[in-house]
């Protein structure tokens, strides 16, 4: 059983073969890994689709898999495994972040608290926030 | 974290909020929380998702947030000061004139929270967006694949892989050699559970001229 990690989830996929630096996924659960579907125009992710490469299909699709690594790294987004290619983390690139940054909407995030609650930041839209890191070490 | 405490209790009733962020797992930050008696949101991230997510590369690092959820001042360094770098350090004693210059950072920091707070965009140290905008520190590609290896050794870390762990923290901290968070996180810690070791010292005095909390741009700093 591989498993992804994807921004903050983290899913086991049954479906999931890695071969060197390739990872094959059906693409349902790629979609529940990601958010990314396949679909006639391509990989979608809300209103964004990006095509297929002409010509390169068999690079990204095999029947109902898709090469979740060749499309990340397509992206431009990191793609790191551990050694026996069991755990793989589907990255953010720096562009997707610097995007977000630069649009000055706080990022939002889900986090639990001591008692395991999660906590979401735009649960507090409408009142001013100090967002402070800390740290034990 | 006391004085945030302080803070959100004088100003709750003024429409704000401290959320605090712990760059940790749950067992290293409760006893922190449980002694400070925190009535704010102390949220546990020991992904570090929010260090990736506001490329932050510390702590305390802070981030001011408008009532519709804009940034109005990006992640920066909350307060703290580098005198530290001073101390004894085979005793941990600061001098006086140390001391006064840490509680000096603070002071003018929390000071300038607290005249957002009361007066909003019309506080000095509030930022319109282009000027917000231009304070940003963004992430490059080297940063974003540190934070996707640092997301892989906390997972092998967990999962009881901890040699294997251990390579891919080290090549985030390559990967991303400002990152104080990546680097602190791994490190070896002391008997107080402080990443303050030899090992550390040798990378702040490796700084330089360089500075650990980088300097802000806040009128009084």
């Amino acid at each position: 059983m591989i498993t992804v990690l994807h921004e903050q989830s983290e899913t086991a996929c049954s479906t999931a073969h890695a071969d060197g630096e390739q990872l094959w996924i059906g693409a349902g659960e790629f979609e529940r890994a990601t958010g990314w579907s396949l679909k006639p125009q391509g990989f979608c992710h809300g209103d964004i689709c990006v095509p297929v490469p002409a010509g390169r299909t068999a690079e990204f699709v095999a029947g109902d898999a898709v090469n979740a690594g060749a499309f990340w790294r397509r992206m431009n987004n990191p793609v790191v495994h551990d050694a026996m290619g069991e755990v793989w983390v589907l990255g953010s690139g720096a562009t997707d972040r610097s995007t977000s940054l630069q649009s000055l909407e706080a990022p939002d995030f889900t986090l639990p608290d001591l008692a395991g609650v999660d906590r979401t930041l735009s649960e507090h839209r409408g009142k001013k926030v100090l967002l402070a890191t800390w740290a034990s070490w | 974290m006391p004085v945030w405490q302080s803070l959100f209790a004088d100003l709750k009733d003024r429409n704000f909020v401290v959320v605090a962020v712990a760059m940790d797992g749950p067992e290293a930050a409760r006893p922190w929380i449980e002694a400070a008696k925190l009535s704010y949101p102390c949220l546990i991230d020991r992904n570090h998702h929010v260090a990736d997510l506001y490329n932050m590369v510390n702590v305390p690092q802070a981030v001011w947030i408008d009532e519709t959820g804009r940034i109005v001042r990006p992640p920066e360094n909350a307060g703290a000061s580098d005198s530290f770098r001073e101390m004894n350090r085979v005793t941990k004693q600061m001098t006086p004139e140390q001391l006064a210059e840490r509680a000096r950072t603070k002071t003018t920091y929390v000071a300038a929270v607290r005249d957002w707070v009361l007066k909003g965009p019309a506080s000095e140290f509030a930022f319109d967006a282009e000027s917000a905008r231009a304070r940003l520190r963004l992430p490059d590609a080297a940063i974003a694949e540190a934070h996707a290896h640092f997301r892989l050794a906390q997972h092998l870390l967990r999962t009881g892989k901890s040699d294997e762990a251990v390579v891919h923290f080290a090549e985030a901290s390559r990967l991303h050699p400002d990152s104080w968070t990546i680097w602190r996180q791994a490190a070896k810690k002391d008997a107080t559970g402080l990443a303050a070791g030899r090992e550390f010292w040798a990378r702040v005095d490796a700084l330089g001229d360089r500075p650990y909390y980088r300097p802000i741009d806040m009128k009084g700093m």
